[in-house]
This record gives structure tokens, sequence and C-alpha cells, in this order.
């Protein structure tokens, strides 16, 4: 069981968080000036990566905010937590982070 | 004395208490601080179980969780059965009634034991080969034999009446393990300051210092500062100390696993608290002090009972005061096993022939055997034991400078054979940590690489093999891991006077003549691998370990191939002619060690197995007879049977005194969301596809919710009580996830809009009064509240009064009748459910159920999300294309219907159905075809998504979705039944009231 650095509480246990899928993923404003392909891009594909990995988390039993971690998919290790709305920190071991 | 293997003195034992047990029923005497295998071998016995594929006599291999042979069931009473344990680790209590496995008629003469004439064609991927062909004969004959044949103990049949705990724990330094790497650790880490956690598997702390006899730590005997060192740590209030605590699993973020045995090992009038506890420990750093394995040698005949690896009888000669026989053939592949010969020898027993298979025998340990006198003969090799159901003798060959075996065997008379082939870092939780062990070539075995957790191992673990080098190692990590939790200590010195072991050891098979069958040659005792399996699987084609493990199946069984992963290592590598480096090793699973289903359940069953959720009307209902359903957690009055009523008749009667007259249901299971706020029409207008700006206060709609890939989520009404506030309502099951979607909207779309969406559910009760009748029943109780048609319309809110309760009185319907929804604080539900009860019974209210109100909406062709949609359906589908918004510029799911095969002509289309038959209710997702008797696969386009049996038309009816059923009114399709196709005319689907006149009253 993961332990999640809530932005807003603190290390609490996996358990009272909700996966949200990956992150920085904005609605499109106009969602009708897009073609059929722009918006199946946007509903469906998603990155995979091996690696660090921007994802959303809800501390649904909690405080109940949405927030964002990167988070290594291959060890499981948090590499940082920020909420919503900053942009993906730049960390050494990170090098998808904002530059 | 009934125990003539025990000796004369010494041990952790206490002779003076007796304790009676009995074996497969045969009465028997240990004494306290026994186990069952210590106990059992006293009294002179050495076969404790059969083995699990070919059913060979099996005596106890260890002394400890490593056993793989000597597993048996505990009784207390019948629920009280506990199969698989190991009786190395079952402490002695009087009383103790303890059963072999795996054998049949009796432990001596076991019928299965034939399945040894078989082995010949029971080698590696016998079942893959055998068990192929033909399909049918796997469920009939196939399996029901495997499983009859194979199997390790029986479970209880009875409900487990003992109780089990669980407990959440944080620490800053968890030592795991208590030998004296652990002990160095927790008494280093404890200086310090911080918290720590010192656990062991075992009843008694210490690890092999409770064997360990001659060494000198700080100048005392190893017992003497064993002693020490735990009332040390006994006496800090920063320590925790754990015997009987497995560390069974090692998770992310530094979870442990914990599993503690409380009263296992008590007798049973005393075994009366918790049984035992799961601790979850989130550790801040942990040292992994787990130790070594003691390797067992691989050679034809090494599984018969009296064979016991050399360590595991030193343990038995020095903590319980037993020897494993009078006569002892030592079989040394490492310098280790000199140890036992001097013990045994001082204790008095006869070593019959003492042999090292090391090609360059040497080392201190061997050096002081022969300064004691005994003889030691350098480079042989193991061709054979003899013995049925006890090793009588062993046969010894020598082995040619080239590594050939030479000669003629010769066949020595013992009755137990000592091995040791060395020592393997028990590295399972450092591999369960995600950390990747590396092979060290010095030391000939895999130890554990580069930590990825906030871990270190210390000690045998790790390689640190002896006591100054375990204590020394133990103290650093120690010190490392309290000053990693943000404490200040510099590691604890220890002075240790031992005589230190060498490091070359033996891994793989032993050199044989090459006439020697290797198929009674084990690697893996507890599932039956020999070295003829590996070698098949080798020359079969398999390269990878972890193919080669799952063919032959070494190393998988519940030990975790704890004696055997290295030796089957040994022997692929040798097979393969590739050094063991390259061949990797394979994972290691969590558990370490069983833990059984009640531990990890926890207080986790009966009524505590899953929270269930009541609403204030149920003890109503459950008073009045009602048959409940579990609507996700919550519990629902299904219908209200009256005596000799089924579900059928119920609920006829229900619907009809619905349609007659009138029904009083409990609907307050329904999701209830309060959007507050100045920008509330806003989000409302975004998230749902309904217009909402123009609804005025006190006026409801039909709210339909979709995903953004178009698809319907969720409906439910929604009522506007002032400008800025809503009250909406969602499915019963869907209440959770629309709230979660809208605080997904509000917090990371739109964090711009002013409004607050707040859960509902549980402040109100809903009780829905349905009926031609219900403006009737609720006028008297309602206080100044207009309830006529011109006043308070179809869809429309208002607060009132009721009983001097404030509610919201929704005039809405969802039977197609005349209907109001009170909401009630849900404090005051059962009162007011109450009123209205006694109000509405002269004009015949009826109570009715979630069937009754399933087959009322169906009547009206009102959908239900999860019934009529699976995620594949959008508004138009189902016919709700009119509650679109079709002026606003975007809404959640919007651009997704405007996709072509979004408005396909042949979607699938909410139609109802009619059988020709008008008694017959087809089943609910039953397939629709065009065309009667295709082959199959038939061409399918459609299902009944809802069926039921109607009172009100005197038929059933069913609904569906059909391809572009819109247009198929009228038409004859089939219904493809278990029983056969089944002509079905497609019709519209309201099939009651198609006006909607009667919801008008």
């Amino acid at each position: 069981m993961l332990l999640i650095p809530c932005p807003h509480c603190g290390d609490r246990p996996e358990l009272e968080f909700v996966y949200g899928g990956q992150a920085h993923i904005a609605r499109p404003a106009d969602p009708s000036a897009l073609s059929d392909q722009a918006w199946a891009e946007y509903l469906y594909m998603r990155d995979n990566p091996k690696g660090p990995h921007a994802e959303r988390w809800r501390h649904t039993h909690g405080c109940g905010h949405f927030f964002n971690l990167v988070r290594d998919t291959t060890s499981d290790m948090i590499l940082a937590s920020y909420r919503t709305g900053e942009p993906r920190p730049t960390l050494a071991a990170d090098p998808k982070g904002a530059a | 004395m009934s125990a003539p293997y025990r000796t004369e003195a010494g041990g952790r034992i206490d002779r003076s208490r007796t304790l009676n047990f009995t074996f497969d029923g045969a009465r028997m005497q240990g004494v306290q601080g026994d186990t069952l295998a210590s106990a059992l071998l006293a009294n002179g016995v050495h076969l404790m179980g059969r083995s699990f594929k070919y059913h060979r006599p099996r005596g106890v291999l260890s002394a400890g969780s490593d056993e793989p042979n000597a597993l048996v069931a505990v009784r207390r009473d019948d629920a009280r059965y506990t199969p698989n344990l190991r009786a190395t680790e079952v402490e002695l209590y009087e009383g103790l009634q303890a059963e072999s496995q795996n054998r049949w008629p009796s432990l001596r003469l076991d019928v299965g034991a034939s399945a040894r004439l078989l082995a010949p064609f029971l080698a590696a991927g016998f079942y893959y080969k055998t068990f192929m062909w033909p399909r049918k004969a796997w469920d009939r004959f196939y399996e029901p034999f495997i499983r009859a044949a194979a199997g390790l103990g029986k479970a209880p049949t009875q409900a487990d009446p003992d109780r089990y705990a669980s407990r959440y724990a944080h620490c800053d330094v968890l030592v795991i393990g208590s030998g004296p790497a652990g002990l160095a650790a927790a008494l280093t880490a404890a200086a310090s300051g911080a918290r720590v956690m010192l656990c062991d598997e075992q009843a008694e702390l210490g690890g092999s210092l409770l064997t360990d006899q001659g060494a000198l730590i700080d100048g005392q005997p190893t017992h003497a500062w064993l002693a020490d060192a735990l009332s040390t740590l006994a006496a800090l209030p920063n320590v925790t100390l754990l015997p009987r605590t497995a560390a069974f699993g090692y998770f992310a973020h530094n979870l442990i696993g914990l599993n503690q045995r409380l009263t296992e090992h008590l007798p049973t009038a005393q075994a009366t608290g918790v049984r035992e506890r799961m601790w979850s420990v989130r550790a801040t750093e942990v040292a992994i002090c787990a130790g070594a394995l003691e390797r067992p040698l691989v050679f034809p005949g090494n599984d018969r009972p009296g064979v016991l690896l050399a360590g595991a009888a030193r343990t038995y000669l020095n903590r319980y005061g037993v020897t494993p026989g009078r006569r002892v053939a030592i079989v040394a592949g490492c310098d280790g096993a000199y140890r036992t010969a001097l013990d045994l020898h001082a204790a008095g027993v006869t070593l019959a022939v003492i042999a090292d298979v090391r090609p360059a025998a040497d080392g201190p340990l061997l050096r002081a055997a022969r300064a004691a006198g005994l003889i030691v003969r350098a480079g042989m090799t193991v061709t054979g034991t003899g013995g049925a159901r006890r090793v009588t003798s062993v046969s010894l060959a020598p082995v040619r400078a080239d590594g050939s075996v030479g000669g003629v065997s010769e066949t020595i008379p013992c009755d137990a054979v000592l091995m040791s082939g060395g020592y393997t870092p028990s590295v399972h939780l450092f591999s369960q940590s995600r950390g990747k062990v590396v092979w060290d070539d010095a030391l000939k075995t895999y130890v554990p690489g580069a930590s990825v957790e906030r871990e270190r191992s210390a000690g045998a673990c790790r390689g640190s093999f002896g006591l100054a080098a375990a204590l020394a190692d133990g103290a650093n990590a120690g010190a490392e891991a309290a000053r990693a939790a943000g404490f200040d200590v510099a590691p604890k010195t220890f002075a240790a006077e031992a005589t230190e072991a060498s490091a070359d050891s033996v891994i793989g098979a032993l050199p044989q003549p090459a006439s020697t069958k290797t198929g009674e040659a084990f690697v893996d005792w507890q599932n039956d691998v020999t070295v003829k399996d590996l070698h098949l699987a080798a020359r079969e084609g398999f390269r990878s370990i972890e193919h080669i493990k799952r063919y032959t199946t070494t190393g998988m069984a519940t030990d975790q191939g704890k004696t055997s992963n290295l030796n089957a290592l040994g022997v692929v590598s040798h097979a393969l002619g590739a050094p063991m480096a390259e061949i990797g090793l394979t994972t290691f699973r969590m558990p370490y060690t069983p833990v059984t289903f009640g531990s990890l359940a926890g207080v986790s069953r009966g009524d505590l197995f899953e929270p269930v959720r009541a609403t204030a009307i149920h003890d109503w209902a459950v008073e009045h007879g009602a048959v409940f359903e579990d609507v996700g957690a919550w519990k629902r009055a299904r219908y209200f049977p009256k005596a000799g009523e089924d579900m059928h008749a119920a609920v006829a009667r229900e619907c009809l005194a619905v349609r007659s007259a009138c029904g009083i249901f409990d609907a307050s299971t329904l999701g209830k969301i309060e959007l507050i706020g100045p920008d509330a029409a806003v989000f409302m207008n975004r998230m749902y596809v309904n217009a909402w700006t123009k609804l005025s206060v006190g006026k409801c709609r039909y709210g339909l919710l979709l995903g953004e890939d178009g698809f319907i989520v969720d409906d439910g009404v929604v009522g506007r009580i002032a400008e800025d506030r809503f009250h909406i309502t969602t499915t019963t099951g869907g209440a959770a996830r629309v709230l979660a979607k809208m605080e997904d909207y509000l917090q990371t779309e739109w964090p711009e809009l002013k409004v607050w969406a707040t859960s509902t559910t549980e402040q109100w009760a809903v009780i829905a009064l349905q009926g031609p009748k219900a403006r009737l029943i609720l006028e008297g109780l309602v206080e100044s509240v207009d309830l006529s048609p011109e006043a308070l319309p179809h869809m429309s809110v208002v607060e009132a009064r009721i009983c001097g309760v404030t509610t919201r009185l929704f005039r809405v319907s969802f039977s197609g009748e005349l209907g109001f929804e009170v909401n009630v604080p849900a404090e005051y539900g059962r009162a007011v459910w109450e009123a209205i009860w006694a109000a509405g019974r002269p004009h015949g209210l009826l109570p009715y159920g979630t069937e009754a109100m399933h087959v009322l909406r169906a009547e009206k062709g009102f959908i239900i999300v999860g019934q009529e949609t699976d995620g594949t359906v959008t508004p138009d589908d189902v016919g709700l294309g009119w509650a679109i918004g079709k002026a606003k510029p975007d809404f959640v799911g919007k651009r997704s219907l405007a996709r072509p095969a979004m408005s396909a002509p042949n979607r699938k289309q909410l139609v109802g159905i009619f059988t020709d038959d008008p008694a017959l209710v087809l089943e609910d997702g039953v397939q629709i075809v065009a065309a009667p008797g295709q082959p199959t696969p038939k061409r399918l386009i459609g299902h009944i998504t809802s069926s039921y049996p109607s009172a009100a038309l005197g038929r059933s009816l069913a609904l569906a979705l059909v391809q572009g059923g819109r247009a198929r009114m009228g038409e004859t399709l089939y219904a493809a039944t278990a029983e056969g196709d089944v002509p079905v005319r497609v019709t519209a689907p309201v099939f009651y009231d198609p006006d909607g006149a009667r919801v008008n009253g």
C-alpha cells in the first residue's frame, strides 16, 4: 500500500485515495472546434510510460482534493506531489518535468 | 522414561514440566519448551509426513520455518483444526493433538505411496503432457483425480470460532530478526531514542544464539549475553519486542506485514484471547536481519526419514536436548557442519562416519574436529541411503581428482544422516521490497544488491557470516537506520570470541557414478522435485530459470524454496553449462511463511465483513415483513409478502394497489446532492444535457448526465429550490460517482465557478407516495400548502410542513401515477412515514418494494441506468433525445454526440417487447435475433434489458435494445432463449397509459 503525500494533508495511506488518471490533460475550451480525430485523442489517448508519470489522485476519504503526483511506474516511488493547477515540477529524476 | 532420545541435561527446555500430547493418536510426552518436532524426535519419531506427489515417507529436515516435510494438522476441536503447520514451529502444550497429513489409511502404511511406482511417469511437466486431451476428460476425470491425489492437509469444515485482530503501527526503525545482527541493530537503534520494533518468527528471541554454544560475547557466554540484551531491550520504553511474529510481506513504501501468533502455544483452556494479530507496520527505516537458511546436500535417498540438516540437528541438541539418533553419520559440505560433529561428540553420541564432500576440505572447525580426535574422511560423495521409513545406512564413495566417482560404495550403518551444504542468505524480504539480488562470486551465493526501499540488510542475510561479523554488521545497520530516521547514534561495539567457519560450501547435486539414477535425489522436498526433473527440463529446451521453475514446480511450494532454490540453480547451471550468476534467481513471493485466512480477515467477518447502509425506515420495513435485497451497500425492501404469498403474488398485489389506490415506497437510498452557489445554474448547464437557465424556482426537471464519451452515466429529477440552489437526485448506485465527477470538473476544469456540491443522501429520508389517492392522503397532513394541480403541478417542488417537520415536497412520479416524494430530515423519516401510513390506510394504502417499483416504471418505459444502459447508450438510443438542451454551446459529452457513429440509424434503440405467449417472462439479457433457427454464432441484433410479468397488463412485458428498433414496430423477432428461439413482437416501450394522463391525477 503506497504512502501518498497529499499536498493538503501530508502522508496518508493509499486506501484513502482514488486514482484519477494522467494529469495535465485540460478539457478543450471549445470541443466543437475539434475534429473527430482531435477529440478522440483528448478522450482516449494516454501515455503509458515506464518511469516518471504525472497523474491525478483524489484524497476521497480525506480532504476531498484532487492533486497531482509524479510517480515512477517501475518502482512506485513518488517523486513529487503538487496541487491541481500547478505545473509539473522540475526534477532531476523526471526529464519530462517543466524545465 | 518415554523419551529415549532426550539428553540428561542442557538446552532451553524445562525437563520438570512434562507435557502429554498425541501424534496420530499415539500418546507421547514432551517437556515445556519443546516444539512438536523436537518432542517427536525425543521419542524417536522421525517419520512425520508423506510427500506431496510420490507419498514418500518423510522425516523432519530442519528446525525452523524452512521445514518442507513435517507438515502436520493440529486439532483443538472440530472447528479449531489447523492444517499444514510446520511441526518445527508448533510449540508443544499439554494435551496437544497433532495429525500427520497426506496419507491413507496411516502414516506408516500409505496406499498413495504406490504413486512411487508411477514415479517414472510423474516427471516434470507430467500434468501438462498427459492431461491435454480429450478436453472433456479434464472436467470429469483428470481434475477430480489430480485434486484427490494431491493436496496437503484438510481444511476444517466449521466456521472459525476464534477472534483475530489487526493493528496499524508506526516506528522509526523496524528490525526483522533477533539473531546477533538483529539484536545488535536493535540495541544500537534503541540507544538513539528512536522508536524501535524488533520482531522474530520464533517463540524465543535470539535466533542462532539460542543454538550457539561455546562462543563468548563481551566475555559472557552467548546465553547469558542474550538474556542481558533482551532484558535491556525490554526495559526500554521506546522498544517493542514481538516474538512469535513473522514478517511475511514487504510492501511498497516500507509497509511491512507482521503476523503475530498469540495463543497458538497455549493449552486449549487458556487459548481464549485473540488468536493472531495482523500488524501493518509503516516503518521509517527497516533493518532486515533475517539470517541464513541451511542448504541440504543433493544425493540419492536424501529424503529418507533420519536425514536432517546438520545445523538443525545441532539446534535439536543444544536448544531442545534431543539427539537425532544414536549412531549418526555426518556429511559435511561446509565447515559449519563440524560444529554439529563437535557438539554431538561432546554429548556422547556415536559418530558412525564423518565424510566431507568438498574437494579440498579444510577450515577452522574441521581442524577443531580433528583436534578433538574425530576422524574426517575428505573427498567423498554420498551415493545413496538405505532404509524404508527410517534411514539405516549411508553409502559413500571417493571422488577422484577429475571429479568422477570411483571405486565401490561403502555402506555404513547409521540411524541418522546429518548434512550441510552451507548457508544461503535469506533474501526473501529484500527481494519482496523489489531490491535486485546480485551474485557474490566469493561467497558463491546471491546477496542483496542496492536498496529500493528505505531498508538495509545486515548479518547472514547479506552474507556477513560469523558471530563477530553479524554483531558488527547489525550494529552498523542499526546506527545507519536510526540516523536515516533522524536520530544520532554511533554503532555499539561487541567483542565476540568464537571459532568462525570458513566460507566454502557446496551448491547443486553431489557427483555420482555414471550408473546412479537421480530420480531419488531430491532438490525440492515439498514439491517432490528431483535432479532428474531439472535435467529433463533442461533437455527439453527450457533455459530461463523462471520457466524451469514453473515447469518443474521447484521452489513453488508453501516453503517458497527456502531450502531448495540455490541447489536447483546449481543443478540447472551444471545442466546448461552456464555459470550460476547468468542463470539468475526467481522472484520471491510473499508470504514468507503461510498466513492464516483468519489473520488476514481480522475482524472483517460476519456482520463486520462489510458496512451495511440502512434507511431511516428500515426497521419499519423489517417489522412489516419486508424481504430485502442488496443494492450496493444498501438494504432495500424488495417486497412485502403477506402470509402464503410468493414474490410474484406480492408484487402483483403491490402494483395493483399503486394503480388503483396508493402505494408508499421508501426511496431514501436515492442519491442526493445539494448544489449551491451563484454559478449553480451555469454549472448545471455544463454538466447535464438539459437546459437549466430557464427552470424557475419551485420547478423540477429530469436531468440526464453523460460522460465525455457521450454515453449515459446517470439520471434523476433535479429541483430548483432557489436561484442559487438545486436539489439533485441521482441513481442509488451512482451517488458517489456523480458527486466525484462534479468535484472533478469543479476542482480541475472550472475552478472559477462559485459552486459548492455536497452529498445529502443520508440527510433526507424520501417517502414516495404513488397512486390516484396520493393527494387525498397527503392533504390532511400537509400544513398550509396547496397541493392542487394548479398550485403544485407535476414536476414541481415546495417546502411543506408535515407533522411539524419541514420537508421538501416533490410532485414527481416514477410509476406514471399521481405521485409525491416527501423529503424528510432523516431523523424524522420514520415518524412522518408512520403518520402518512396511518392517514393512508383507510384509503387502501399499501407499502411496496423495489420489485414493484421496477415493474411500475417498466410499464411506463422509464429506464434504469445500468439496466437499460450499459455505458454504450446515448440519450437518443433510449428515446431521451428530447432532454438535451439543443441551444447550449457545450455540455459534458456534447462533442461526442456529434460523431457520425452516434447517430447511425442501426444503433440499438429502446423498444418494447411482447412475447407471443403472454405468460412467458423472458430472462433479462436474452439475445434478440431477426430469424429463428440460425446456426451458432447467431447474428445478434439486440438484447432484453428488463422483463417482468405485469398485473396491470395481464401479461408479460419486456424492454429491449434492438438495432434500428424504432423502425421495427410491429415486426416479429426472436428471443434466443436456452429452450430455443421464441417469437416476440416489437412494440413501443410505453405499455401503460401512453398518453400520460394518469400522472395528473
